[in-house]
């Protein structure tokens, strides 16, 4: 299945109640706020890294460059998608759970 | 806001005719709500409308008209809980109908 | 409407009532969407388990003057909604133990309501 997750990790729980619930193979897209978490050098930087072990992660490239950063901020692993990949993440994905 | 007047009390009333507070409710509020249908209310109707009004109390929402009708049915009788019964008493649906004979708001759900 | 495949449906429910719409929203569309004869799930995690809490009290003359919707999970039962399941983690975190709820729920670890989750056709996300 895909998760999905769109606020910041340093203010909502949603990005480790995602973590918590994803099973091994799971996909997660991180979009909107949710992008801050997938960025390199926070202190979710290791918890990430974890992650990235038993899941396939991607982020959404529009909302990291909205926020002012390149996707060379973006930890190593971590796949960047468009709105077509976005798309594509669903189709394959079924079911779909919001982290909102 | 649309208002109805009562024994010289002013209630109000939403675009579609249903009351804004509960409490305002009085068995002559449903006996004008019926006169606005031409319906004459009988004990038979005024018995559906106290059920609905202690659904509601009790679970804060209008049942839908499959729930009511079991509910009704497991209370007074299954002579009374089904739909031919319900729809007699409230040709334009027990839902809507006797909701707002009751005071209550429009069901969720309905449009 | 009782025709046709049904599908698995969950409800995950992840925040507290009455300081935001999601719980009050996320109960209508349960409500509604109980005509359609669906396999139902509700889901109880984070914040969302404070939904259920009973003794709430939300009264014009000594609360907070909005509709204790709380009372509404007990008719879900007439709804033929019967499984309604809390993260055990989500619980436990924030004090909170089985007798504390309004209506009996299944109490399960998040192991399980992970494999609950893959096994649905449609999660809906409140």
């Amino acid at each position: 299945m895909l998760h999905t997750v769109n606020k910041s990790p340093f203010e909502r729980v949603s990005l480790d109640s995602c973590l918590r619930f994803a099973k091994p193979k799971d996909a997660i897209l991180l979009y909107e706020d949710g992008v801050y978490g997938a960025l390199a050098g926070t202190r979710f930087e290791s918890t990430m890294t974890e992650a990235l072990k038993k899941f396939r992660i991607y982020v959404m490239v529009p909302d990291v460059e909205a926020r002012g950063m390149k996707v060379d901020r973006v930890m190593a692993g971590i796949q960047p998608v468009d709105y077509a990949g976005f798309v594509g993440l669903v189709e394959e994905n079924c079911p779909v759970q919001a982290w909102l | 806001m649309a208002t109805i007047e009562i024994d010289g009390k002013t209630i109000d009333v939403d675009e579609e005719g249903y009351l804004v507070n509960l409490s305002d409710w009085t068995d002559k509020v449903a006996e004008m709500f019926a006169g606005q249908d031409n319906l004459k209310m009988t004990d038979s109707h005024l018995e559906v409308i106290k059920f609905l009004r202690e659904y509601y109390d009790e679970y804060q929402i209008a049942p839908a008209v499959r729930v009511l009708t079991k509910a009704i049915g497991k209370k007074l009788g299954p002579e009374k809980g089904n739909s031919k019964y319900l729809y007699d008493l409230f040709p334009y649906g027990p839902a809507k109908q006797a909701c707002r004979y009751a005071g209550l708001p429009k069901p969720t759900g309905c449009v | 409407m009782s025709e046709g495949v049904t599908k698995k449906f969950m409800y995950l429910n992840r925040k507290a009532p009455y300081g935001t719409i999601y719980a009050l929203e996320s109960l209508e569309v349960v409500l509604i969407g109980a005509a359609f004869e669906q396999e139902v799930n509700l889901v109880f995690i984070d914040d969302g388990v404070y939904q259920l809490k009973g003794n709430q009290n939300t009264s014009v003359n000594s609360g907070i003057g909005v509709k204790d919707f709380s009372k509404t999970y007990r008719a879900l039962e007439d709804y033929d909604i019967d499984k309604l399941y809390v993260d055990k983690d989500s619980m436990t975190a924030r004090g909170l133990t089985e007798g504390d709820f309004i209506v009996p729920v299944q109490v399960m670890d998040s192991a399980q309501l992970a494999e609950l989750m893959q096994q649905q056709d449609v999660i809906l996300s409140f």
